[in-house]
C-alpha cells in the first residue's frame, strides 16, 4: 500500500520527518516577530486571542461568583462599590470577549492558518499586510489592557492610583450613550480607541481573504468547489469589510462627543442617542455573524469528515453563507425594540429577522442529512460538531421570540436575552471554535491529541454550559434583568446553579487547553491525513513545509473521500487511486461544477 | 498537470525571468497586478461606508432639521467650496495622467505629474486651512468651542452670549453679502441691524420664554423679520430658551407644541426659503439648539477628508522617490495606480461634500 | 513569456487582464480623453454652483445638485479610476459599499423622521434641570 503513486507519496504520507517545516524554518524570536508566513501569523493570533479568551474568562467567572448571592459579596462592607465593581465586570467580559476573542478567533487564527492550504496556495494574497493587521489588533489590544490595568490599579488602591483617562470601563460592551459620552466616569475614550484599532485588523483580514479567495484559487477549483470553511469565511469577510468601517467612524464620533462634546449622539446637547444605537448595530449585528458564521464553516468541515461521507445539500450550505451574510445587514434595529425606535421600523426589522432563520435551517437540516447514513466516527472535534449542533438549534430557536416585538418586549434586557446570545456566541460559536483547534491541531503542530481526554472534555464542557445557561433562560423568563448585581432572593436558586455550571464549563475548557497543551509537548507523531478528509490541507504533511506544499495536489472534488484508506493510526489515511467507489449513494457524489 | 507546474516555476520567480517584484505566492503579473487592484477596490470599499456613517449623520440632521443646514450652511463660501472643489479635480486629472505616463514609461512625465497632484493638495488644504481659521475666529468650531453650543464657556475675552452674536452676525452678514443680487435682500437693511450690536447684554429667563412664545407666534404672523431686529439681544438670547426657559418644562413638557412638532419636515421651508433668506430668530427653539450640529458634521466630515488628502500627498512623495529611482516600468506601475485610485477616492467624496455642505439651497 | 514589452491597447477587449502569457495588459487611456473628461467635470462644477442661485424649491434644488454629485462621480469612477475597462468586481465592489451607505441612511433617517417627535419632548423636558 505504501507504494502507491500519488502526487504527494514522497512527502505525504508523514512518518518521515519532513527535512524543514514551517515551525523550523527560521528560529530565533525575529524569525516570528518579522514573519509574513501565514502559519506563523495563524498562530501568533492564537497565542494572543487565547490569553484574551483567559482574561475575559476570569471575567465571566468573577461576575458569576458575584451572583452567588442576593447581596454584596465582593465588598460586603460597600455596597455601592460592589456594585460598581460589578458593572466593570460585565463590561470587561463583555467588550474583551467580543472584540479581542470572538471576532478574530476562527477567522484569524484558523482562517489564517488553513485558508490558503486549502486553497493549495503557498500564502495569503498579502502577506505584509497580514502581518500589520496582527500588529494592529496588539496595538488595539494595549488600548484594552490599558483600561484592564487602569481598572485594577484602582481596585486594589481603593481609588488611590489612577491612570489617566483609563480606570475600568463601566458602559457595557455597547458603550451606548449618553452615558458612555457624559457620565461614565472610567476609561471610554480608551476602551473605543482600543476597540477602533481591533476593527481595522478585522477589516484588514477581510480584505486579505476575499482577495485570497477571489485571486489564489488553484486551476480546477472554482467557485463550487471551494471547501465550506472557505465559502463561510468568505461571506465573513464580506461583513468583516462592509460593516467594520461603519464602528470605526461611529467610535471616532463617540470619542469626539466625549472630548469636544460635539453633540451627534448627546441629547443635552441636540443630538441623538438612538442614532447612535443605530450606527452601532450597523456594524454590531452584522458582526454577531463575523463570530458565528465561520463556525458554521468548521461544522461543514467536521461533519463530513467524521461521518465518512459527501457533505449532502453542498451548494445549499455554500449559498446559505452568503444569504446569512446579506440578510445579516438587513436586521440591526431588532436590539433597538424598546428604545425608542418607532413602530414602523421595528415592524420592518422584525419581519427580516425572521427570514435569517431559513438559512440557518437550511444548514442544520444539510448537516443532519450529512449524518444520515453516514459512518460517524465519534473523535473529539465530532463531539464538539455535534454538540454544536444541538445547541445552535437553542440558540437559533430562541432568537425567535426575541424577534417577535410583543414577546420581545417583556424579554427584553433579561437573562433570556443573555442566554441566547451566549447559546450562540459560546454554545455554537466556542464548541465550532474548538472542534476546529483539535481537528486541525495535528496539522499545525504535527502531534496527535488523546482522543479519550479530548471526549471527556467536551462532555463536561457542554453539561456546563447547559447548566449555566439553560437556568438563564428561566430566571429571564420569570424577568430577571440583565447587568443587575443584586437580585431578589426567589432568583437565588437560579443564580447559584448558572454558578455552578460556569464552574463546571471552566473545567471543561481547562480539561481542553491541558489536552491540546499535551498533545503539543508530548503527543505522539500525526501523519499527514489523520481524519482521512479530502481538503488541500490533508494533502501535505503535518505540520506543513515553509511554502505549504512540496508537490501542488490535485483540485477534485473536496468531500470525495472515497480515495483516502485508513491504513493504521501511526500513517492515518493513505491515498489509494483503485479504491472502490461506495455503493451508498450519498458517497462521492460530484458537487456542481 | 498544469497547476503543479505553475506553481513549480514559480517556487523560483526569477528562474524564468520573472521580475524581482513578482512575490512568490503569485503565478504571473497579471495576477499580482490584478490582486493587488482588487485588494485596494475592497478596500476604497471601506472607506465608502466609512464616510457613509458621515453621510447618515448628516442625512438623519438634515432630514429632521432642513432650517438648521439652511440657516448655518451660509457660515460657509461656497466660492471657496468651488475653488477646492476645482483644485482636486484637477489634482485628480493630473493623477490620472500620471499613471498614463506611467504606464508608458514615461519616467519625467510621471514626476511632474505626480508633482502637479501633490501641489493640488497643498492649496487645498491651504483653502481649508483659511476656511477653519475663520470658523475659530467666529466661534464655530465644534463641540465646547462652538458659541451655539450649550456647554459654550467664552473664550478670548469674550461672554458666551458675547460670541454667540458674533456668530450669528457673521453668518447672517455673509448670507447677505452672497444674495446681494436677489430679490431677498429687500429685508437686508433689517437684518443688518444686529451686525451692529455688539454690546449684548444677559437676558433673564422670563424675557427668554416670553421670546420662544412671540416667536412661535411671529411665526404664524410671518413677522419674524422685523421682531428679531428690533430686539437683537432677545432675539440673540434666543439659544438660551431651549436650554434655559423654566416655563416650558412644567406645563407643556409632556404635550410637545405643536409647533415644535412640525418644525421637523417643515413643509415652510418651500414657501418661506424662496423668497428671503431664514434668519436666526425665524429658527425653531429646538432648531436653535441643534445649530452646533451642523458644524460638528462639517468639521468631522472635512477634517476626516483633509486626514485623507494629506495621507494622499504623503504617498505622493513616496510615489515621486519611488519614480526618481527608476522603479516603476509598464509592467510594474501598481502602486502608481493604487495611489491614484485613492486618490480620485478623496476627490469623490469631496464632489459630494461640495454640495452638501456648501450649496444648501 | 515575454516581459518588459510596451502595453497594448486593448480597446478591443475591455476585460483589461489577459491571463494567457501572464504579462500585464492595461487600458492606457488617451490624454484627449481625460482632458475631455476634466472639462466636462468643470463645466458641471460650475453649473452645481451657479443652480444655487436660482430657485427651484428646497426639493428640487437638492435633487439637482445630488444628480450633479452623482454624474461627476460617475465620470470621475469610469474614466479617471478605469472602471470603465476593468474587472466588473471592483465595479461590484463599489456598488455594494454604497448600497449598503444607501440602506444605512435610509432606513435611518426612516426612522429618525418616525420618532423624532420624542425627541423633541425630551428637549423640552430636560430644559427646565438642565438651566445653567
Amino acid at each position: 500500500m505504501s507504494s502507491i503513486a500519488t502526487p504527494i507519496s514522497k512527502h505525504g504520507h508523514g512518518n518521515e520527518p519532513a527535512a524543514d517545516n514551517y515551525l523550523t524554518h527560521g528560529r530565533g524570536i525575529l524569525s516570528w516577530a518579522l514573519t509574513i508566513d501565514h502559519k506563523r501569523i495563524g498562530l501568533m493570533y492564537m497565542v494572543f486571542v487565547l490569553l484574551s479568551f483567559f482574561i475575559g474568562g476570569i471575567f465571566a467567572v468573577l461576575l458569576r461568583t458575584e451572583l452567588l448571592g442576593p447581596g454584596a459579596l465582593f465588598i460586603p462592607k460597600d455596597e455601592v462599590a460592589t456594585w460598581r465593581l460589578y458593572n466593570h465586570f460585565f463590561t470587561l467580559h463583555g467588550a474583551v470577549m467580543v472584540f479581542m476573542f470572538i471576532i478574530p478567533a476562527i477567522p484569524a487564527i484558523l482562517g489564517n492558518f488553513v485558508l490558503p492550504l486549502m486553497l493549495g496556495a503557498k500564502d495569503v494574497a498579502f502577506p505584509k499586510l497580514n502581518l500589520l493587521s496582527f500588529y494592529i489588533y496588539v496595538l488595539g489590544a494595549a488600548f484594552m489592557l490599558y483600561v484592564l490595568v487602569g481598572g485594577t490599579l484602582s481596585v486594589a488602591t481603593g481609588g488611590k492610583i489612577n491612570l489617566p483617562g483609563g480606570f475600568g470601563l463601566d458602559t457595557g460592551w455597547t458603550f451606548y450613550t449618553p452615558y458612555s459620552t457624559t457620565a461614565s466616569k472610567s476609561g471610554v475614550v480608551a476602551a473605543t480607541m482600543g476597540a477602533f484599532i481591533l476593527g481595522f485588523s478585522s477589516i484588514l483580514t477581510g480584505l486579505n481573504f476575499i482577495a485570497s479567495i477571489h485571486m489564489l484559487r488553484p486551476k480546477g477549483m472554482n467557485w463550487f468547489r471551494m471547501p465550506l470553511f472557505l465559502w463561510a469565511i468568505y461571506s465573513t469577510a464580506l461583513i468583516q469589510v462592509l460593516a467594520t468601517p461603519v464602528l470605526a467612524i461611529t467610535l471616532l464620533l463617540l470619542t469626539a462627543e466625549r472630548t469636544l462634546r460635539i453633540g451627534i449622539f448627546d441629547p443635552n446637547l441636540g443630538g441623538d442617542p438612538v442614532l447612535y444605537q443605530h450606527f452601532f448595530w450597523f456594524y454590531s449585528h452584522p458582526a454577531v455573524y463575523i463570530m458565528i458564521l465561520p463556525g458554521f464553516g468548521v461544522i461543514s468541515e467536521l461533519i463530513t469528515t467524521f461521518s465518512r461521507r459527501h457533505v449532502f445539500g453542498y451548494q445549499f450550505i455554500a449559498i446559505s453563507s452568503v444569504a446569512i451574510a446579506l440578510l445579516g445587514f438587513l436586521v440591526w434595529g431588532h436590539h433597538m425594540f424598546t428604545s425608542g425606535q418607532s413602530d414602523l421600523t421595528s415592524a420592518i426589522f422584525s419581519l427580516i429577522t425572521f427570514s435569517v432563520a431559513i438559512p440557518s435551517a437550511v444548514k442544520v437540516f444539510n448537516w443532519m442529512a450529512t449524518l444520515k447514513g453516514g459512518s460517524i466516527h465519534l473523535n473529539t472535534p465530532m463531539i464538539y460538531a455535534l454538540c454544536f449542533i444541538g445547541l445552535f438549534t437553542i440558540g437559533g430557536l430562541t432568537g425567535l421570540p426575541l424577534a417577535t416585538i410583543a414577546s420581545d418586549i417583556p424579554l427584553h434586557d433579561t437573562y433570556f436575552v443573555v442566554a441566547h446570545f451566549h447559546y450562540v456566541m459560546v454554545g455554537s460559536m466556542v464548541f465550532a471554535f474548538l472542534g476546529g483547534l483539535y481537528y486541525w491541531w495535528p496539522k499545525m503542530f504535527g502531534k496527535m491529541f488523546n482522543d479519550n481526554v479530548g471526549r471527556v472534555g467536551a462532555i463536561i464542557l457542554f453539561v456546563g454550559f447547559n447548566v449555566t445557561f439553560l437556568s438563564q433562560f428561566i430566571m429571564g423568563s420569570l424577568g430577571m434583568p440583565r447587568r443587575y448585581a443584586s437580585y431578589p432572593p426567589e432568583f437565588q436558586i437560579y443564580h447559584v446553579i448558572s454558578t455552578l455550571g460556569a464552574y463546571t464549563l471552566s473545567i471543561g475548557l481547562f480539561i481542553a487547553a491541558g489536552n491540546l497543551l499535551h498533545a503539543l509537548l508530548w503527543g505522539r507523531k500525526a501523519p499527514a491525513n489523520p481524519w482521512g478528509s479530502n481538503t488541500l490541507e490533508w494533502h501535505t504533511t503535518s505540520p506543513p513545509p515553509h511554502d505549504n506544499f512540496a508537490v501542488q495536489p490535485s483540485v477534485g472534488d473536496p468531500y470525495d473521500m472515497h480515495n483516502w484508506v485508513k491504513k493504521s493510526d501511526e500513517e492515518g489515511y493513505v491515498l489509494d487511486p483503485d479504491a472502490p467507489e461506495p455503493t451508498s449513494p450519498g458517497h462521492g457524489t460530484s458537487v456542481a461544477h | 498537470m498544469s497547476t503543479a507546474a505553475d506553481l513549480a516555476h514559480a517556487d523560483d520567480p526569477h528562474a524564468h525571468g520573472n521580475p524581482a517584484h513578482l512575490a512568490h505566492h503569485f503565478d504571473t503579473p497579471a495576477q499580482q497586478f490584478t490582486t493587488n487592484k482588487l485588494g485596494m477596490w475592497t478596500f476604497l470599499a471601506t472607506e465608502v461606508l466609512m464616510f457613509g456613517g458621515l453621510f447618515c449623520a448628516y442625512s438623519v440632521y438634515r432630514y429632521n432639521h432642513p432650517q438648521v443646514y439652511l440657516w448655518a450652511h451660509n457660515a460657509l463660501d461656497p466660492f471657496w467650496g468651488m475653488v477646492n472643489t476645482i483644485v482636486l479635480l484637477a489634482s485628480s486629472f493630473t493623477m490620472a495622467w500620471g499613471v498614463r505616463a506611467a504606464q508608458l514609461n514615461q519616467r519625467g512625465l510621471l514626476q511632474i505629474m505626480l508633482t502637479l497632484t501633490f501641489l493640488g493638495g497643498v492649496v487645498f488644504m491651504c483653502v481649508k486651512a483659511v476656511e477653519y481659521k475663520a470658523k475659530w475666529q467666529h466661534f464655530l468650531f465644534p463641540g465646547e468651542f462652538n458659541s451655539l453650543n450649550a456647554e459654550f464657556k467664552g473664550r478670548d475675552g469674550k461672554s458666551p452670549s458675547e460670541a454667540r452674536a458674533i456668530t450669528i452676525e457673521e453668518v447672517e452678514h455673509e448670507a447677505h453679502l452672497r444674495s446681494g443680487a436677489e430679490p431677498a435682500s429687500a429685508e437686508g437693511g433689517e437684518h443688518a441691524a444686529p451686525a451692529t450690536e455688539t454690546e449684548v447684554k444677559p437676558v433673564q429667563h422670563t424675557q427668554n420664554s416670553a421670546d420662544v412664545k412671540s416667536g412661535a407666534a411671529e411665526h404664524a404672523a410671518g413677522t419674524a423679520p422685523t421682531e428679531a431686529s428690533k430686539e437683537p439681544p432677545i432675539a440673540l438670547q434666543a439659544i438660551g430658551t431651549v436650554v434655559t426657559a423654566p416655563d416650558l418644562g412644567n406645563e407643556s413638557a409632556a404635550i410637545v407644541p405643536p409647533t415644535m412638532m412640525a418644525s421637523g419636515t417643515n413643509s415652510k421651508v418651500d414657501e418661506k426659503v424662496g423668497h428671503h433668506l431664514t434668519t436666526y430668530s425665524e429658527l425653531e427653539p429646538l432648531d436653535k439648539s441643534q445649530l452646533q450640529t451642523f458644524f460638528s458634521i462639517y468639521f468631522m466630515m472635512t477634517g476626516l477628508h483633509g486626514i485623507h488628502v494629506l495621507v494622499g500627498m504623503g504617498l505622493m512623495v513616496w510615489l515621486f522617490l519611488r519614480a526618481s529611482a527608476g522603479q516603476f516600468t509598464s509592467q510594474y506601475f501598481a502602486p502608481v495606480d493604487l495611489v491614484g485610485l485613492y486618490w480620485h477616492l478623496v476627490d469623490l467624496i469631496w464632489i459630494f461634500l461640495f454640495p452638501l455642505l456648501y450649496l444648501i439651497h | 513569456m515575454a516581459h518588459h514589452h510596451e502595453p497594448v491597447d486593448h480597446t478591443e477587449h475591455p476585460t483589461a487582464h489577459a491571463h494567457d502569457d501572464g504579462a500585464i495588459h492595461i487600458h492606457v487611456v488617451p490624454v484627449s480623453l481625460l482632458a475631455g473628461i476634466f472639462i466636462v467635470l468643470m463645466v458641471f462644477t460650475v453649473l452645481t454652483y451657479a443652480v444655487t442661485k436660482v430657485d427651484f424649491g428646497y426639493q428640487i434644488n437638492l435633487f439637482v445638485a445630488i444628480t450633479i454629485a452623482v454624474i461627476k462621480g460617475g465620470l470621475v469612477c469610469l474614466y479617471f479610476m478605469h472602471l470603465r475597462w476593468d474587472n466588473p468586481f471592483n465595479t461590484l465592489c463599489l456598488l455594494a459599499a454604497l448600497l449598503f451607505v444607501g440602506l444605512f441612511i435610509v432606513i435611518a433617517s426612516l426612522d429618525s423622521g418616525q420618532y423624532h417627535n420624542l425627541r423633541e419632548a425630551y428637549a423640552n423636558t430636560d430644559i427646565t434641570t438642565g438651566a445653567k
